[in-house]
């Protein structure tokens, strides 16, 4: 997988758990919190879904590694 | 499995603010003494929290340390609070806003929020406060009930909730946006702020005269909104000396958000009365952050959540490892009970105990608490304050009934502590029907034990307590309604080990829409977008029908029970069955 296949599944699951959010607006600098608006227990959730596609454990110490799509697809693609 | 008692050693005792003696002789007139007033008998909030503190030579201590989400820093005197908010009060005034009018504030953990709280109330206006992160209709709904006449708010959230609908609140005549611009008629606080005297002498408010309006939700109807008078502060000033340890000069984080009610009488009034430092964090949850913060601010004092608690848990203790906490003397929760494991768990990883304690939005202050000089037995709320009196009771054809040591029943309070609601915003007969037989009623289940400590048992009713947060289903299911697919909803509370209770949605669908995934994330998108995440489903399923009483009332009780696989109870309502 490259990184923009990555950034595109995030993304996917990203709006699986807050669908107010319209994918083709996502930058893959927006921060989850300050930009998008999630809640903790929202990012609990994208972090569940996104054990369960890649396959990766993400520790409670990683989660502002996935703080960004873009942080988030250069994180993923190293664990993957 | 019964949890073992931690015990208190006798130095922690004695170093206790309340000792069992001080219990013994306590008296409303000992709190009140512990806050100056005016000698026309007058009482107000901000005068007790910042101005007093200035005019004893306490100008020059530490009342806020501000922690920007970037890691930027600033540094608040009190005599910076005050002429800060006295500035504030002045800009109120030049806008032609008087004592008893309305003012909201809806902002992140920005200095601005906490002047303008504290600006209101000096002016002897009313200050509500409203959580950022809530959508365009739960503000919407606040502000019309409250009749508000003026907002704080930032240009961002201005813009995507506010905007749309400001013209069709007719009371509102002024919105502050913090910073440097304003959007068309709205007026910028920085350069108002600028222009405007650093002296004002706080109005000589009446100890009854409102100061706060919190909302807090129904299981049926609208959002109800709780008045609290300046007289609150008398609460304030004993419940953090108390139950939270606050002495001047301790270093005090308070993680609740000021947008709702612990965030403002614990985050923001009874901190300052206290004449503490507060630290005030502008970011969210994150597990190195808030260790980093206990250690580097050296936090003596920590009022959390149990949704947090459980967050750092989830790290196990070796992450809380490398952090020397060794200031931290005193660790609190509120929000919804804290499990028993959270409770030992503070003692694994943190060297000392969490102390859960119990009070609500309508009951101002902190009723029912562990203290330091308690033993604390995880699990329990442990036991009333001095000056509080806490029944257990259940409500029968002829009124009350006092319900025995380990017997569940209401959680009723005495009425006649300074910080209880004096009503429900236009809703007497609402508030009216919160007392009985010279009781105040709960809604929450507990049963006291032979010690006199109290345990959380459930709510009586529908309501959902989610990460804290106290959510009405009937709001989410308005919400959910408006959906055109959506023709009925109803909305419960799921146990959930992170968050307490998650919220879940059943929908009924109108003809000519069948139930799927995409369906599906498009109803939950929309009432994200209406609510906000907190309060919106987190699961929509899909039922042909719901089950409804013969008077057409959606049974969420049935739903909830069916979910959990408990047993249905009185079903002798039911008229129609899910399907």
């Amino acid at each position: 997988m490259t990184e923009d296949d990555i950034r595109r599944a995030y993304i996917e699951e990203l709006v699986r758990v807050a669908p107010d959010i319209d994918p083709a607006t996502v930058r893959g600098s927006d921060h989850l919190q300050d930009d998008l608006e999630l809640d903790s227990m929202d990012i609990l959730n994208l972090v569940i879904a996104l054990n369960s596609r890649f396959g990766v454990a993400i520790s409670e110490a990683e989660y502002p590694r996935i703080a960004t799509p873009d942080l988030a697809a250069k994180f993923l693609a190293e664990k993957i | 499995m019964a949890w073992e008692v931690i015990h208190k050693t006798a130095a922690e005792r004695a170093a206790a603010s309340l000792t069992d003696e001080m219990r013994a002789e306590f008296g409303w007139d000992k709190a009140r003494a512990m806050l100056d007033g005016f000698p026309d008998g007058g009482l107000n909030i901000a005068y007790e929290a910042v101005d007093r503190h200035v005019l004893s030579g306490h100008g020059a201590e530490e009342a806020i340390l501000w922690l920007g989400k970037e890691g930027a820093r600033e540094h608040l005197s009190y005599a910076d609070l005050a002429a800060r908010t006295a500035r504030f009060a002045n800009v109120l005034a030049a806008h032609g806003l008087e004592a008893g009018d309305r003012l909201y504030g809806l902002a992140g953990r920005v200095p601005d929020l906490y002047i303008a709280a504290l600006g209101t109330l000096k002016a002897g206006l009313i200050f509500s406060p409203l959580f950022s992160a809530f959508g365009p209709e739960p503000l919407r709904t606040r502000l019309e009930i409250g009749e508000a006449n003026a907002l704080v708010t930032t240009e961002a959230i201005y813009r995507r909730k506010i905007a749309a609908w400001r013209d069709e609140i007719p009371s509102l005549k002024l919105v502050l946006i913090i910073g440097e611009e304003a959007p068309e008629g709205c007026v910028a606080l920085g350069p108002a702020m600028a222009a405007a005297s650093e002296e004002f002498e706080a109005v000589h408010t009446r100890p009854e005269d409102p100061a706060l309006i919190h909302f807090t939700s129904g299981t049926t109807g609208k959002p109800k909104g709780a008045v609290h008078v300046h007289n609150a502060v008398v609460m304030h000033a004993a419940a953090g000396r108390y139950a939270l340890e606050l002495k001047p000069g301790t270093r005090y984080w308070c993680t609740a958000d000021p947008g709702w009610v612990t965030g403002t009488s614990f985050g923001i009034i009874s901190p300052l009365v206290n004449r503490v430092t507060m630290i005030v964090d502008e970011a969210d949850f994150e597990l190195e952050r808030w260790y980093s913060i206990l250690q580097n601010e050296k936090v003596e004092v920590w009022y959390t959540a149990p949704t947090a608690i459980r967050m750092l848990m989830r790290a196990g203790k070796e992450a809380a490892a490398p952090y020397d906490l060794s200031q931290l003397r005193f660790m609190a929760s509120v929000g919804e009970p804290l499990n028993p494991e959270a409770v030992v768990w503070g003692k694994e990883a943190f060297g000392r105990p969490f102390h859960d304690n119990w009070w609500q939005t309508e009951t101002g202050g902190i009723m029912i608490a562990n203290t330091q000089a308690m033993d604390v037995h995880p699990g329990s709320m442990g036991k009333p304050l001095p000056g509080i009196e806490a029944g257990i009771v259940e409500r029968t054809d002829e009124g009350l009934r006092d319900c025995g040591t380990g017997e569940i029943g209401e959680l009723a309070l005495r009425p006649g502590w300074p910080s209880m609601m004096r009503t429900y915003l236009h809703e007497e007969a609402r508030y009216e029907k919160c007392f009985v037989g010279g009781w105040y009623l709960s809604g929450d289940l507990a049963m006291r034990d032979a010690e006199g400590y109290f345990w959380f048992v459930g709510r009586a009713d529908d309501l959902i307590k989610s990460s804290g947060h106290l959510i009405g289903p009937f709001e989410v299911e308005s919400a959910l309604i408006e959906h055109p697919s959506v023709a009925e909803a109803a909305v419960i509370g799921l146990p959930d080990e992170t968050a307490g209770e998650v919220v879940k949605a059943y929908v009924a669908l109108n003809p000519g829409f069948e139930p799927s995934e995409e369906l599906e994330r498009d109803i939950r998108g929309l009432a994200r977008k209406n609510l906000g995440p907190a309060v919106a489903p987190r699961e929509v399923v899909f039922r042909k029908s719901l089950p409804k009483t013969r008077s057409g009332k959606i049974m969420r009780r049935l739903l909830k029970a069916r979910e959990l696989g408990l047993p249905e109870g009185d079903i002798s309502t039911l008229e129609s069955d899910e399907t």
